[in-house]
């Protein structure tokens, strides 16, 4: 009996179905893995090492009794900082939460914990989920396991390396302009957001309410999906959720790994390629084309010329919606308290003023000083108005697109992962790497990143980015798994991080 | 304490030169079981942070569902201020700092009220009978109520000078209706008397529809009066201040008229008004002046992206229209008719608000002569001694009824009655447990009514030759000494038989 | 688009109670005309009858009914207060006025 760490979630579930293996024993293989690498990694902000054993235990119970609750019972998962956990700390990797232990879970948590999933941990992120590197956490950078020097992506790097790192078989990121796609493509692993209202936000600490979501971090494609149908799905206390139930996703994944794709449409989408995107990234992103029409799909090209505006669309929306969820930290009911220096008798508007000053770093404050800008009288026509039309019309874009094929893809990010530090200064350098997913948020439609290759230049993974109409998140997974498929045949196998092999080897060691 | 120095012109004299406009912001707390946007119970007055989640702490990743009551309680409101209903509309984050607010935003409705375009016929007594005002209604909007905060520290429990400040969240959330009248000019110096009565005239709407409480003393209806002078006849409007928290309807008179000579000096006097908040100060009835209005007053809305879109269907709205309680004016007409009151009968009742209670009382079998004198004249009374609203007191419609019913059967008389009212209001139990505890029934038992009346023909003989004679109407004077012997429990009709027995 | 100065950013902060340093403030205040001035052309882009889009989806009408749900206990709400006082958040004495 073994529990490697390297396996897949259905390659977990299905050993653990068979009695080959323990939920106990695979959780303390990935708590082992954790002790390994994390020092090096960090993508971990909390290892609740007792609780996964104990929701471990429980799930062997219920399997010894012939009752479990979901396929993935049993199957460990990692929790991005920013949804609460009850009882566990949840600071959204910022300072000004430090230490904070929620009262409730989100119903993204929930819905975890009734599945069977033994919670390992929460993992790193850019403070607030406001950031493409994982550098903006108060709690320092990830490292992407492909290049310890390098950034793993963001704002889910911590769930991205987690993954890559082999210290979690699964994971759940959100994506507000891409930060569960464009890490898991600096990673080498699958990030799918879902279609917007397809799982719910209840508990998610909201950056911009109208853009975020949550979704699966996996190794496979197919794994996502077993996740994406624990989690999602239908829920009376997020108003802007979905009444309807899912697609069958699993089926699509199994039935896209068959490697047909034959009366399939996809369309290439101009304005995502080329100019500003780098050449290794670029060639994966046209071999896995040829695949895929190797495959029996039909490729077109499309053209979405709005979508050359939704960055900027994108930088006044979010901001916006950000500067005031971010109003409620203010030292009052939660969270840090900070007294001004100097000023005896502080009033609450100035401990409000000190705390918010001392507990946000430069990101966060930079992206509250545009929202606040953007959102006050005078501008708001200009900036908040207009950045709302256009959303408009990038849904628009996405609707005709949508009429000449069934999915679109493009390169996930422009660039592989570039070194820690790089862009740390550069603000809108950061932006760019989001400029071929943010279309995806303002539109609200599902969009999956799934590993292409290493680019030649630099041996580092390119994702290929595949985007459906709004709940049809089952067509990203059928044409995702169908390339994972085609290109682990060329490659002989899974695209794995090998400076961590070795390490690999000695943590499973370990568990023998 | 509040202390002002602040010079006033009077009244008469600021009304020859200026014409004054005054507009109301009324909050209304709805009845509702649950907040607006969570599941937390709105009972008043419960043990701090006991009604509070997630949601309405603000806590992080915390979010709202509207509760369909309070739309419900929304478009009755629109409808029965012959307001328009929105086809379409969306709440909106009002952001602004303060401790007492969880999320630092406060959702509420910006530039699309679910009800606008609305009015109300407000009638005030004119010097020549009843005169009706058409008080236009601008908008009534969906938000949330704040936080309630304690200053601690402080001499008085103000929040100036307060030391610290507790906050408690129950009444975070409670969904609350604000009412926004247009601009109402030409009303001159009847201006506070219309306010008052736009007042009480909403606050009986709001009765009729049942959607709120409507206790001024608690808080479930608040007032801002906004008031602006301009020169008389220019028809201009002048710059206007916001006076907050004027929360009773006798005060809602008293600051429009502070505010009209307050406003006046400063104009005759060459200055200007300053746009502003003010504090109305219920002990010394003056306004003093709070936050000046600037750009800091920049709130930034925009839509909630937490919510969507509030769309109600024409059928929907149709039959709450359908389903609204007859209008308060129509309906005093007929109750007047039913009742047989005469016009002044009825305005006194009007007045003291006393139209439901009333009504509730004939509902529970008492006639409305006797309903009226129990709460215009005993009740109303004691009411206006303690300074509550008659419905305040601690007694029910129900017990009125009862009170009355027991003085029918004979067991009570009128004075009797209202030593009953004494033990109700001072939270006795039933008015059948006061008589008993009290020992306040009348004496029937023709045992020890017979040795009465028979010391009291003792004691008075030439009256009693009186009767005898066949003087009938002299036995009053027999009934009284009975009654005095019995110390007013004596069943007087059963008094005068004795006598007339005894006598014959 | 107007560049955005040192007072704006000033101001700004002050809306969004950040106490700013004289140092933050030299330091934002050009990064955020940079940023600015990359997303001036938005002003320019949709026409007047577009329809701005606030919700992603169409949505209408999702309510809750009227029925008690169960909270926190008071400890719960009040277990990560920076301070408590008589079962209330204790907060320090507050300056403005309520709105």
């Amino acid at each position: 009996m073994s529990a490697s760490t390297t396996r897949t979630a259905a390659e977990l579930a299905e050993a653990l179905a068979t009695g080959e293996t323990t939920s106990v024993e695979v959780t303390q293989a990935y708590l082992d893995r954790i002790d390994a690498v994390d020092g090096a990694v960090h993508a971990f902000l909390q290892v609740d090492a007792e609780a996964a054993l104990v929701a471990a235990s429980a799930s062997d119970e219920r399997r010894t009794a012939g009752k479990p609750v979901s396929p993935l019972d049993g199957v460990p998962v990692a929790v991005k900082d920013v949804l609460t956990t009850r009882g566990l700390i949840t600071t959204c990797g910022s300072r000004i939460l430090e230490g904070w232990v929620p009262p409730y879970d989100a119903t993204v948590v929930a819905r975890l914990r009734a599945a069977g999933l033994p919670i390992l941990g929460k993992t790193n992120m850019d403070e607030f989920a406001m950031g493409s590197s994982t550098e903006h956490s108060a709690y320092g950078p990830t490292h992407n396991p492909w290049d310890l020097d390098r950034i793993p992506g963001g704002s889910g790097g911590g769930s991205a390396a987690a993954v890559a790192a082999a210290e979690a078989p699964l994971a759940i990121g959100t994506d507000t302009g891409g930060s569960i796609r464009q890490p898991g493509a600096v990673t080498g692993t699958v990030g799918m957001k879902p279609t917007y209202g397809g799982v719910s936000r209840y508990g998610l600490v909201a950056m911009a309410n109208s853009l975020d979501q949550a979704g699966p971090v996996t190794r496979s494609v197919l794994d996502a999906a077993l996740l994406h149908e624990v989690i999602g799905g239908h829920d009376p206390l997020d108003s802007t959720s979905i009444d309807q139930p899912l697609p069958a996703l699993v089926d699509a994944a199994r039935r896209g790994a068959s490697g047909d794709l034959s009366g399939v449409r996809i369309g290439v989408i101009t304005e995502l390629g080329g100019e500003g995107y780098q050449a290794g990234v670029q060639q994966r992103f046209e071999e896995s084309v040829q695949l895929l029409i190797s495959a029996g799909a039909e490729v077109v090209e499309v053209s979405c010329p709005s979508f050359v505006h939704a960055l900027a669309a994108y930088y006044l929306i979010m901001p916006s919606e950000a500067s005031s969820n971010l109003a409620r930290f203010d030292a009052m009911r939660y969270g840090l308290r900070v007294l001004p220096e100097g000023v005896p008798a502080p009033s609450a508007e100035e401990v409000m003023r000190a705390t918010r000053d001392a507990g946000f770093g430069d990101e966060v404050k930079r992206r509250i000083i545009l929202g606040t800008y953007a959102l006050s009288s005078g501008y708001y026509d200009a900036y908040y108005g207009q950045a709302q039309k256009v959303r408009t019309l990038i849904s628009r874009d996405f609707a005709a697109a949508f009429e000449r094929a069934d999915v679109l893809v493009s390169p996930t990010a422009p660039t592989t992962a570039f070194r820690i530090g790089e862009k740390l200064d550069d603000p809108l350098a950061m932006y760019l790497n989001d400029i071929a997913t943010i279309p995806a948020n303002l539109a609200g439609v599902p969009g999956i990143s799934v590993p292409a290759g290493l680019a030649p230049e630099d041996d580092l993974p390119v994702g290929f980015q595949v985007l459906a109409p709004a709940m049809a998140d089952d067509r990203c997974y059928r044409v995702g798994a169908a390339l994972e498929t085609l290109l682990q045949k060329q490659w002989g196998g899974p695209l794995v991080a090998p400076d961590l092999l070795e390490g690999l080897a000695q943590a499973s060691e370990v568990t023998r | 304490m509040t202390t002002t120095t602040e010079p006033l012109l009077s009244f008469e004299e600021a009304l020859e030169r200026f014409d004054p406009a005054f507009g109301l912001e009324v909050h209304v707390e709805l009845n509702t079981a649950t907040k607006m946007f969570c599941g937390c119970p709105t009972q008043f007055g419960a043990e701090p942070n006991t009604q509070v989640c997630p949601t309405c702490l603000g806590l992080p990743g915390s979010m709202p569902v509207v509760n369909a009551k309070a739309v419900e309680s929304a478009i009755r409101i629109g409808l029965a201020l012959n307001a328009r209903i929105a086809d379409w509309c969306r709440f909106a984050r009002k952001n602004y700092f303060y401790p007492d607010m969880p999320k630092n935003f406060q959702t509420s409705q910006y530039d699309e009220p679910i009800c606008f375009d609305g009015w109300m016929d407000v009638e005030i007594d004119g010097p020549d009978g009843p005169e009706t005002v058409r008080v236009e209604i601008e908008r009534a909007h969906m938000e949330e109520d704040t936080g309630k905060s304690l200053h601690v520290g402080g001499a008085t429990g103000r929040i100036h000078g307060a030391d610290h400040s507790l906050v408690d969240y129950n009444r975070a959330g409670i969904p609350l209706i604000e009412i926004v009248t247009r601009p109402v000019i030409g009303t001159r110096e009847k201006a506070p008397l219309v306010a008052r009565a736009y007042v009480a005239q909403l606050r009986e709407v709001l009765l009729g529809l049942g959607v709120s409480d409507v206790r001024m003393e608690q808080g479930s209806l608040r007032c801002d009066v906004n008031l602006s002078l301009a020169a008389r006849d220019s028809g201009a409007l002048g710059t206007r201040t916001e006076t907050k928290n004027v929360n009773s309807l006798r005060s809602v008179e008293r600051a429009v008229r502070y505010e009209i000579s307050r406003q006046a000096a400063l104009l005759v006097d060459g200055g200007s008004v300053l746009q502003e908040t003010r504090h109305w100060h219920e002990d010394t009835g003056v306004t003093t002046s709070g936050r000046e209005k600037s750009d800091a007053d920049d709130y930034r809305y925009f839509p909630e992206p937490d919510l969507v879109p509030v769309a109600p269907s024409r059928a929907w709205v149709e039959e709450l229209r359908a389903s609204l309680p007859e209008p308060p004016r129509q309906k005093r007409a007929r109750l007047q008719q039913d009742w047989g009151f005469t016009d002044l009968e009825m305005r006194d009742v009007v007045a003291a608000g006393a139209i439901p209670l009333i009504e509730e009382t004939v509902a529970a079998g008492t006639t409305p002569q006797a309903a009226r004198k129990w709460w215009l004249s005993d009740l109303a009374r004691r009411a206006n001694d303690a300074g509550v609203e008659l419905d305040a007191m601690g007694v029910t419609p129900q017990q009125v009824a009862e009170v009355q019913g027991l003085v029918d059967v004979g067991s009570l008389n009128d004075k009797l009655a209202r030593q009953v009212f004494d033990g109700l209001v001072a939270g006795e139990g039933t008015p059948q447990e006061i008589v008993a505890a009290r020992g306040l029934a009348i004496v029937s038992d023709d045992g020890a009514l017979s040795a009465a009346v028979d010391k009291a023909i003792a004691a008075n003989p030439d009256v009693a030759e009186k009767i005898r004679d066949g003087k009938v109407a002299a036995a009053g004077a027999l009934i009284g000494a009975v009654m005095k012997e019995m110390r007013g429990q004596a069943d007087a009709g059963r008094v005068r038989e004795l006598i007339l027995e005894k006598l014959a | 688009m107007p560049d955005i100065t040192r007072d704006e950013v000033r101001h700004l902060a002050d809306l969004a109670r950040i106490d700013l340093s004289d140092a933050e403030l030299d330091h934002l205040a050009p990064q955020l005309s940079v940023i600015l001035e990359s997303i001036a052309s938005i002003s320019e882009v949709a026409a007047d009858d577009i329809p701005p889009t606030s919700h992603p989806l169409p949505l209408t009408n999702v309510f809750r009914e009227d029925v008690v749900r169960p909270g926190l206990t008071p400890e719960q709400a009040l277990a990560a207060a920076p301070e408590v006082e008589q079962q209330r958040f204790s907060v320090p004495r507050i300056l403005g006025d309520e709105q």
